[in-house]
C-alpha cells in the first residue's frame, strides 16, 4: 500500500477523516511558513504544499493571491525541496507530503529531476491540476520511478466511467472536486457533492480525499454518512487564518 | 481531425473539470460544423452580415515604390473591424446548435470581445467578456462597444491585468458554468481542439486569398504576410498554402520598442516550450516556469504565448517568423495612410512593416500578400499619443 493510501487509512481506523491542510509555499513567509508546516507536521495525516505559478487557472483569489506574493518574494522550486530535503531527519512530525502545482514549473525544473529531487525531500505525492488523465503519462512514470504517486482529480461532471479511467493505476489517494468551480471555501456544500461521492465511491478503491470549498469541519455533518470522505483538503481558509497571524495548530484542532 | 497535437505542440493541459466542456465541442466539431445546412447559414451570415468575401486590394502607389507587387487582404472592411469576426459567427452558431444560451470570451485589445457580442447579440444569445483592467483602461471605445451590444464586461484585476489574465478569469467561469455557456476562445491557441476550430474558421482568409490572386494574376502569390499574437489571422491565411511550399509563409512577431530587454510578445523567436493555457507552446517564461509580461504598442499582439501550430510550423521550417518593433509598425501604418488611403489596426502594421524592411528579398513579378487583419480606427488615441512623443523627442535629439 503506498504510504498516502496508509495515513489515510490509519486515520479512518481511528475514526476519523484525515486531515490534508493546504499550505501554499513560503507563505506568508518563509519563517511563517516554516512554523506552520511544523505544527502542521505534528497534527496533519498529509500536507499538500502548493507551489506557486503566474497563472492558476484552478486556483479561486485566496490561492491565487498567496501564489503572487510568494512569487513576488523571489520564490523558487529548487529552494524549497532543497529546504524540505535539509529538514528530514528533524521533521517535527511525520506527516505525508504532497506537492500540489501547475505543470509548467515543473516541466521548467524537468520532470525527472522533479522526482528525484522530491522523493529526496520526502515527498510521497503530486497534484497537477493542469494535467488531465489523457497527458499525464509522461509525469506518471518520472514521478512513478521515484516512488511518488500522480494524485488525480474528479469533480462532480466526471462520469463514473471517466472516473474509472482517471483512477486506473492511481496510487495513494483521488482528490474530490466539490464544486465547479476554483478553489476557496463555500458556506454550504453543493447540493451535487453526494451525488459525486457516491459516484467516486462505486469506481474507485481508493480513499477519496474533499476538496475545493470546505471552510469549516461542520460542513461534513452536511454529507449523508455513505458520502462522507476519508480524508479532507482545507486550503483558502488557513491561508487567510494564518495571513491573518493565526497559528495553524490552533486552525488545525478545530478539524480534529 | 488530428489528436490534438501539431508535432509536440499542442495538446489538452486543463483542469478535470473542463475536459467534459471540452469534449463536447470536439464532438460538435465533428457532427455538427461539416453538415451542410450548418455551413450554409454560416456561409449566409459571414456573406451578408460581416461583409464576406473581402477584396484583396492592390496597392499601386506601394507597387511602384517596392518594386514587386504588394497586395492586401482586406479584412478590416468585415463587420466589427478585424478578421476576429470570422471566427467568433462560427463559435456562436455551432454554441446556439450546442444547445447553449450564452457565450463567454476573453479579450486583449477587445476586437474579439467586440466580435463575440456581436455575434451573441445577432444570434440571441447571452455574452460575457473578460477583459483584464490594464485592458479596459487603454482600450475604453472598445469597451463601450461591448456594453451597447449587451454584453457585461468584467475587468480582471489578477495577476498582470492584461490578455493572459482575462484568460484565466475565462477558464474558471467556464468550469462553473459550462452546462449552459460556450467559451468562445478567440485565437488559435487554448486546449484542443480550439487551435483547430479557429483555424477552421478563419480559413477563410487564406481560401479567398488563394482563388483571388489566381483571379488577378493568374497565379498563386509568392509570399502572405500575417502579424502573430495568438496568430487566428495568421494561421486562416497560412493554412490554405500549406501544402503549396512555393508559397512563402511569414508570420510577424510584434517585438515592443526593441530596446534590449524590453517587453516584447515574441514568444516564437524569444520563448521556449512550455504549457499555458491548456496547450505545449512556445512561451515567454522565466528559468522558473513562471509566464512573464509581454509588451506591444498593439494590444492584440499582447500575449507572452503562441498557438501550438505556429510554434510547429517554425520548428519544421514551413514558415518562418521575424519581429518587428513598435516604431516600425507605427511608420509602417502612416506609409500605409498616405500612400493608399488606408488605416491598418497597429495590429496587421506590423505585418506591413515587415514587408517594407525585406523588400530586398523581392523582385520585380513577386506577388507579396500582407493579411490586413484589422482597421486602425481602434487605435487612435495610442496612434497619437506615440507619434507626439515621437515628434517630442525628436524635437528634443
Amino acid at each position: 500500500m503506498h504510504t498516502l493510501e496508509a495515513k489515510i487509512r490509519a486515520a479512518n481506523a481511528a475514526g476519523r477523516p484525515a486531515l490534508i491542510p493546504f499550505l501554499t509555499a513560503h507563505f506568508p513567509d518563509r519563517a511563517a511558513f516554516w512554523t506552520a508546516f511544523d505544527e502542521l507536521d505534528g497534527g496533519a495525516d498529509i500536507i499538500e504544499i502548493g507551489v506557486p505559478f503566474s497563472d492558476p487557472v484552478a486556483d479561486g483569489p485566496v490561492v491565487e493571491d498567496a501564489s503572487r506574493r510568494v512569487l513576488a518574494a523571489g520564490f523558487h522550486l529548487g529552494d524549497l525541496l532543497a529546504e524540505l530535503a535539509a529538514r528530514r531527519e528533524r521533521r517535527a512530525g511525520s506527516a505525508g507530503l504532497v506537492l500540489m502545482g501547475y505543470l509548467n514549473p515543473f516541466l521548467s525544473h524537468g520532470l525527472e529531476r522533479l522526482a528525484e529531487e522530491a522523493a529526496a525531500a520526502g515527498v510521497s505525492g503530486c497534484i497537477i491540476p493542469d494535467l488531465p488523465h489523457e497527458e499525464a503519462d509522461p509525469a506518471r512514470a518520472a514521478l512513478g520511478a521515484r516512488g511518488i504517486a500522480l494524485i488525480p482529480l474528479v469533480g462532480p461532471n466526471t462520469g463514473e466511467e471517466r472516473m474509472t479511467l482517471c483512477a486506473d493505476g492511481a496510487q495513494g489517494y483521488v482528490y474530490v472536486v466539490s464544486v465547479m468551480g476554483v478553489t476557496g471555501e463555500r458556506a454550504a456544500l453543493a447540493p451535487r457533492v453526494a451525488e459525486t461521492m457516491a459516484r467516486a465511491r462505486r469506481a474507485v478503491r481508493l480513499p477519496l480525499a474533499l476538496g475545493f470549498g470546505l471552510g469549516r469541519p461542520e460542513q461534513l455533518a452536511e454529507l449523508p454518512p455513505e458520502a462522507r470522505p476519508d480524508a479532507v483538503v482545507f486550503g483558502s481558509a488557513l491561508l487567510r487564518h494564518l495571513d491573518a497571524g493565526g497559528s495553524a495548530a490552533d486552525f488545525l484542532r478545530r478539524w480534529r | 481531425m488530428n489528436d490534438g497535437y501539431f508535432g509536440e505542440f499542442g495538446g489538452r493541459f486543463v483542469p478535470e473539470l473542463l475536459m467534459p466542456p471540452l469534449l463536447e465541442v470536439e464532438a460538435a466539431m465533428r457532427d455538427i460544423l461539416p453538415a451542410p445546412d450548418f455551413q450554409e447559414e454560416l456561409g449566409g451570415l459571414l456573406h451578408d452580415y460581416a461583409g464576406r468575401e473581402t477584396p484583396l486590394t492592390h496597392c499601386p502607389a506601394l507597387s511602384g515604390e517596392l518594386g514587386f507587387d504588394l497586395w492586401l487582404k482586406r479584412e478590416d472592411l468585415l463587420h466589427t473591424g478585424a478578421h476576429k469576426i470570422n471566427n467568433t459567427l462560427g463559435q456562436a452558431l455551432l454554441a446556439r446548435r450546442m444547445g447553449k444560451r450564452a457565450l463567454i470570451a476573453e479579450t486583449g485589445a477587445g476586437q474579439h470581445g467586440v466580435a463575440t457580442a456581436a455575434a451573441a447579440a445577432r444570434l440571441g444569445l447571452d455574452c460575457a467578456v473578460y477583459m483584464g483592467a490594464e485592458d479596459v483602461e487603454r482600450q475604453s471605445a472598445n469597451v463601450r462597444r461591448m456594453r451597447l451590444l449587451g454584453a457585461e464586461v468584467h475587468a480582471v484585476e489578477s495577476g498582470s491585468r492584461t490578455l493572459k489574465d482575462a484568460i484565466n478569469a475565462a477558464l474558471r467561469e467556464w468550469i462553473a458554468r459550462q452546462e449552459d455557456t460556450h467559451y468562445c476562445f478567440g485565437t488559435a491557441a487554448g486546449p484542443h481542439p480550439f487551435p483547430l476550430l479557429v483555424r477552421e474558421f478563419q480559413s477563410v482568409i487564406g481560401r479567398e486569398t488563394r482563388a483571388q490572386m489566381l483571379g488577378h494574376a493568374g497565379r498563386l502569390p509568392s509570399a502572405v504576410v500575417a502579424c502573430v499574437g495568438g496568430g487566428s489571422n495568421a494561421i486562416g491565411m497560412f493554412h490554405p498554402f500549406v501544402a503549396d511550399a512555393g508559397v512563402r509563409l511569414v508570420g510577424v512577431e510584434a517585438g515592443g520598442s526593441g530596446e534590449p530587454g524590453c517587453l516584447n510578445c515574441a514568444s516564437i523567436n524569444r520563448g521556449r516550450p512550455g504549457v499555458l493555457h491548456g496547450s505545449r507552446s512556445l512561451l515567454l517564461q522565466t528559468e522558473d516556469g513562471q509566464i512573464e509580461p509581454s509588451g506591444s504598442i498593439s494590444a492584440g499582439l499582447d500575449y507572452p504565448g503562441v498557438g501550438p501550430e505556429h510554434a510547429f510550423l517554425r520548428q519544421t521550417g514551413r514558415a518562418r517568423y521575424d519581429i518587428i518593433t513598435d516604431a516600425e509598425a507605427l511608420d509602417a501604418l502612416g506609409r500605409l495612410c498616405r500612400a493608399e488611403g488606408i488605416l491598418p489596426a497597429l495590429e496587421s502594421s506590423h505585418a506591413l512593416a515587415w514587408v517594407f524592411a525585406h523588400a530586398g528579398e523581392f523582385a520585380p513579378g513577386d506577388q507579396v500578400v500582407v493579411n490586413l487583419s484589422g482597421r486602425g480606427d481602434k487605435d487612435m488615441d495610442i496612434i497619437e499619443a506615440a507619434l507626439a512623443a515621437g515628434e517630442a523627442q525628436h524635437a528634443h535629439a
